[in-house]
């Protein structure tokens, strides 16, 4: 059965194509996936996220259940409204999920996971939680709105009343605090993103998120589908669950080893397996790609090293840049002269540092 | 969606070629495919003087999206290729039956033609897609 968010006739009203994406009923484009693409990078857009899960973790036990549950180290978090990335790995090292975990209060924490992986997250978190008496809720009341680009922040706080305005505007990267809208509508606006751009991801009671959109909307914020949202996000170089890694691959191999705390004393699950890993030396590693020849990459293809074979992770054409831009996982090393197999022929691509573009600026060396 | 030139005929796979006298024919792909496609962003077209077969894939249209490969309506020989769409792919998204036309070949056999869909046809088939 396809779920469908609250956005839905909204998006088929604006137009939208609409495609399936891991059980969801979801906006692809609204006409032009490189428009919106470029209108995010240069303006403002608009993404839905709402098949996105918001898990509210409760209970007096909360940061030491964390310290357990991911990789990264919540004792990073130590303002109200701070964010951290992180992978929440099996006891093989590999990873389950990426998600974000924002700090509410010190027996609240929300944590916001991918879409086609909830129901084995909350699974996992669930009976791990057990241990520390922590309460695991689901929030599915919760539309979001993700609006993204050099002026998608002031386009946000144009919504918000009077008094939340300031406040809102000064988050800093990788915060988040509660607000409310002219409306009096209760919103949790974070300063995060998937597209390498400045903006909010924003968090509104599902009965008032098609109300947001359309004031978004009338404020001058076009939509942008999922379409854009992997190329911006690629150029941006950030991972995609399923694609650049899954429960096989350890963050060492997938390019997140700066989202690893091996800090002294905390007993994190897949600890020993990433320790083991490191003593040994990992087999593969992630490298990012691009082709200065015509063509696209894309997931799958072959990938010829000086040390061996690998494949394409993410690939596409980068509409930034104007050419195709990929993660590859190939054997460890310096990789020496790469090509990949395209349709039987072998075509050289550079090896090169991500992100590819950040806030609107291609980065040097690409 | 654009009207479907009464001059053309198509293959299921949404290819369309359209007969321009002296054996020769003009192949692209449809209105309908290049949407399906997104934006389009690069395109490899056979060389001239290649023999395609028909059914057989001969050329590969990529938007940002995906891959497709476009197959040969008929049998024939390649006899001039859009060099144009090289450096402007998304002619095929503003223009597919016109200005974005893949190749033109010379056809083995007429009769080949016979076998491919009507415009009415065709339009049958997408209604029938989208149900």
């Amino acid at each position: 059965m396809t779920q469908k968010t609250i956005l839905n006739e909204t998006h088929r009203a604006l137009g939208a194509k609409m495609v399936d994406f891991g059980g969801w009923d979801m906006p692809i484009h609204y006409g032009s996936q490189l428009d919106e693409h470029h209108l995010v990078r240069r303006d403002a857009g608009m993404f839905d996220v709402s098949h996105m899960t918001v898990v509210d973790l409760t209970g007096a036990k909360v940061r030491d259940f964390l310290r357990h549950l991911v990789a990264n180290s919540v004792d990073k978090l130590q303002k109200p409204g701070k964010a951290l990335y992180t992978a929440m790995l099996n006891p093989q090292g590999g990873v389950i999920d990426d998600l974000i975990v924002y700090f509410m209060s010190e027996d609240w924490f929300r944590l916001v996971v991918n879409a086609a992986t909830r129901e084995k997250d909350v699974a996992w978190i669930t009976a791990q939680a057990t241990a520390f008496a922590v309460d695991v809720r689901e929030r599915p009341e919760f539309g979001m709105v993700a609006v993204q680009g050099p002026n998608a922040r002031e386009k946000v706080v144009g919504l918000l009343r009077e008094e939340d305005r300031a406040p809102v505007s000064k988050l800093l990267r990788f915060s988040a605090r509660e607000a409310r809208t002219t409306d009096g509508v209760e919103v949790f606006v974070a300063r995060t993103g998937y597209t390498g751009e400045d903006g909010f991801e924003v968090i509104v009671p599902e009965a008032q998120t098609v109300a947001f959109w359309n004031a978004l909307l009338e404020a001058g914020v076009k939509p942008a589908g999922l379409g854009a949202r992997d190329t911006l996000r690629l150029e941006a170089g950030m991972n995609l669950y399923g694609q650049d890694m899954d429960d096989t691959v350890s963050p060492f191999e997938a390019a997140l080893a700066w989202t690893v705390v091996l800090d002294e004393g905390r007993d994190f699950i897949g600890r020993a397996a990433l320790e083991a890993q490191q003593a040994a030396g990992v087999s593969r590693q992630m490298i990012g790609l691009v082709m200065d020849e015509k063509g696209v990459l894309r997931h799958g293809q072959k990938v010829l090293t000086a040390n061996g074979e690998g494949e394409i992770l993410s690939g596409t054409f980068s509409p930034s840049i104007g050419k195709a831009i990929a993660f590859a996982r190939v054997p460890a090393g310096a990789p020496g002269e790469v090509r990949v197999d395209i349709r039987g022929k072998e075509v050289p691509v550079r090896v090169v540092k991500f992100p590819f573009v950040r806030e609107g600026k291609v980065q040097d060396g690409i | 969606m654009s009207e479907i030139p009464g001059d053309l005929k198509f293959l299921k796979s949404h290819e369309w070629a359209r007969v321009e006298g002296d054996g020769k024919v003009t192949v692209g792909i449809s209105d309908h495919a290049q949407g399906l496609l997104g934006d389009l962003v690069y395109v490899e077209l056979p060389n001239v003087g290649d023999s395609v077969e028909a059914g057989n894939a001969c050329a590969v249209v990529e938007s940002v999206k995906a891959a497709s490969d476009v197959y040969a309506p008929v049998s024939g020989k390649v006899v001039e290729v859009n060099a144009a769409l090289s450096d402007k792919p998304e002619t095929i998204n503003e223009d597919a039956y016109g200005d974005g036309w893949l190749f033109t070949m010379v056809i083995d056999d007429a009769e080949q033609l016979n076998e491919l869909l009507d415009p009415d046809a065709y339009a049958e088939l997408l209604e029938e897609e989208d149900h």
